[in-house]
């Protein structure tokens, strides 16, 4: 079995926040296994998600009722729709373990959300666990610390 | 030209019996004033006792506009002080919670002062003999604030003479604490798992208001709530066990009979909660272990009363709402006219099964996160309002529904769980604790 480059662990991340850009939000689950998570900490250097309030903490579930909503007829504060941008730092492939097929990567961002007039500037780190799935590369955990986790903020609507 | 300042009668006249005018949401020289006079003459949640347990410990907030330090002083007991020096104005402490020991020490020129905020020393004191400076201001130190209560660790401060004691104000509406606090088999709360902020760009009071609006949430919250209960839909009956998420959004999507029937009941001076009879909180899943500790520590009878009532929202007036349920309670803070902080505080109960935070963590991400679903549902409805007040046309707001003339002499009541009996009784209070000091 040949295992997945760098430059594709590498790609895989990059091609994930294109999907995001692109709004293309039900392929962008496809990309989580059946138990992936996507977890965005309230509080520096967070280590519980169950005892310790979070901004998300996602399973496939909760993140399928997101990008259903988004669709919605009645779904207000959608109407008109968000956008959204990344900008990546080239993200660092942090650890391999090819016999299990996890990999771990590290990737500096800045992400805008913008919805009518106004546009938000976020800035962060979002660190991958991606594990090998019959030959493809999916996402078992995607963790979202923001430089100001801890602060007050508007909404925040889309993914980053 | 002042139009509202120093003519309480052009501030009463904003609050007629089933409208309001919208100059109390878009006004700011209203905001000014109930900066001044309402925030004042009222009892303003500061902060709850497990933040700082031990002597010297201390949490910076605010009440209304005022910076203010809640510590724990030497001998146990808790003081608010208003977070500035005597001196300069410098805040003495800007960094949340902390522990201060026997002194605050100024980081401007190191004046200090006691937990009480007496002042304790200045760095060369002979500068200031025969000045008279022992009969200035800043020679009594920091200033506390006068009226502070700690009810069962929740504390609040008053800081006017004026306006109604501790017990007064409150009335029979401290049960809704009480109940939220015997839900711990210890009859103990701590504050735990941090707080969630959220910005809204609308007056405070739409948020008060909405906490006890029972006819938004199948409609507004459609999107969210709705959304989970479809996705959901395919697995019912599948013997897939529900999960605690879907659990804590499908209420939000109860038909109008639900709401009609859990009734609300109000309290004189402005607070009042629905879910008297039933709530969105009724019916989630028993944690294990949990009713046999409550057994233990209270008996069955009792443990099952305290379990038994499920209050949904309560409101305290002015500014913040507790779920007894959920072991939660939010603060709307008032930034400008047309800008709010929101707090969502979160307790565990000492003593019972970690499930039970775990649940409370779920709720608070789910419902009031600047990321939660069903907040953006309501924070687009209170912008639009907002907004929206801008329009001439009309310069009412109403709040008629199920509207009774006998109200204004019927302090305590429950009613029909859609009236909006309860904003009608903030509004009263609004009035009345706006003037008293005009």
């Amino acid at each position: 079995m040949t295992h997945p480059t760098d430059r594709e662990l590498i790609d895989f991340v990059i091609a994930e926040a294109r999907m995001l850009d692109e709004l293309r939000f039900n392929e962008w689950l496809e990309l989580f296994t059946e138990d992936g998570i996507y977890w965005m900490p309230a509080e520096w250097g967070q280590t519980d998600h169950r005892l310790v309030g979070s901004l998300m903490y996602e399973d496939r579930l909760l993140l399928t009722v997101r990008v259903e909503r988004l669709k919605g007829n009645r779904t207000f504060s959608q109407k008109p729709k968000s956008r959204c941008h990344h900008v990546l730092q080239v993200p660092t492939v942090d650890s391999r373990n090819d016999e299990a097929g996890e990999y771990q990567l590290y990737t500096p961002f800045h992400y805008v959300e913008t919805r009518l007039d106004d546009q938000y500037l976020f800035a962060g780190w979002a660190r991958h666990t991606l594990v090998r799935l019959d030959g493809r590369l999916k996402i078992k955990l995607k963790r979202v610390d923001l430089v100001n986790c801890d602060s007050a903020f508007g909404s925040i609507q889309l993914f980053m | 030209m002042a139009k509202y300042r120093g003519n309480p009668d052009s501030v009463r006249n904003l609050v007629r019996e089933t409208e309001v005018h919208r100059d109390v949401y878009v006004d700011p020289e209203i905001f000014d004033l109930e900066m001044e006079h309402l925030f004042a003459n009222t009892w303003v949640y500061v902060g709850h006792g497990s933040q700082i347990p031990n002597p010297g410990d201390y949490f910076t907030t605010s009440i209304g506009a005022q910076p203010v330090i809640m510590v724990r002083h030497s001998d146990g007991t808790i003081k608010v002080l208003y977070n500035r020096c005597p001196h300069k104005g410098t805040k003495i402490a800007i960094d949340g919670c902390g522990n201060t020991g026997k002194f605050f020490r100024c980081p401007y020129h190191a004046w200090t002062f006691k937990t009480d905020g007496s002042l304790l020393a200045i760095p060369l004191k002979k500068g200031y003999e025969n000045t008279g400076f022992e009969h200035c201001e800043a020679a009594k130190g920091m200033t506390p604030v006068k009226h502070v209560q700690n009810y069962r660790e929740f504390v609040f401060a008053k800081m006017n003479d004026n306006g109604p004691g501790f017990e007064a104000f409150f009335g029979d509406s401290l049960s809704s604490f009480d109940n939220m606090i015997d839900r711990s088999p210890a009859g103990k709360l701590e504050v735990a798992g941090g707080v969630l902020r959220y910005v809204n760009n609308c007056n405070w009071k739409m948020l008060v208001e909405n906490q006890t609006d029972t006819c938004h949430p199948m409609v507004a919250h459609e999107s969210s709530a709705g959304t989970a209960r479809d996705v959901w839909k395919p697995y019912e009956g599948t013997g897939k066990p529900k999960p605690m998420a879907v659990e804590i959004f499908l209420p939000f999507v109860s038909p109008y009979e639900f709401f009609e029937g859990m009734g609300i009941r109000v309290w004189d001076n402005g607070h009042g909660h629905t879910g008297v009879a039933h709530s969105i909180h009724s019916d989630y899943a028993a944690v294990p272990g949990y009713f046999e500790q409550m057994k233990e520590a209270y008996g069955e009878d009792r443990a099952k009363a305290i379990l038994g009532e499920n209050r949904h929202n309560t409101v305290y007036f002015p500014n913040i709402m507790i779920k007894g349920p959920i072991q939660l309670l939010r603060i709307f803070r008032p930034l400008a006219a047309n800008k709010t902080l929101i707090e969502s505080y979160t307790f565990r109960l000492v003593d019972a099964p970690d499930l039970l935070l775990e649940r409370t963590q779920m709720y608070n991400r789910l419902i009031n996160a600047p990321t939660s679903v069903v907040g953006h549902d309501d924070q687009e409805m209170y912008e639009r309002a907002q907004e929206g007040l801008a329009a001439n046309g009309n310069e009412w707001v109403n709040v008629q529904r199920l509207y009774d003339p006998c109200e204004r002499d019927t302090p305590v009541a429950v009613a029909n769980g859609t009236t909006e009996w309860q904003m009608r009784n903030q509004f009263r209070a609004w009035s009345k604790f706006m003037t008293m000091s005009m």
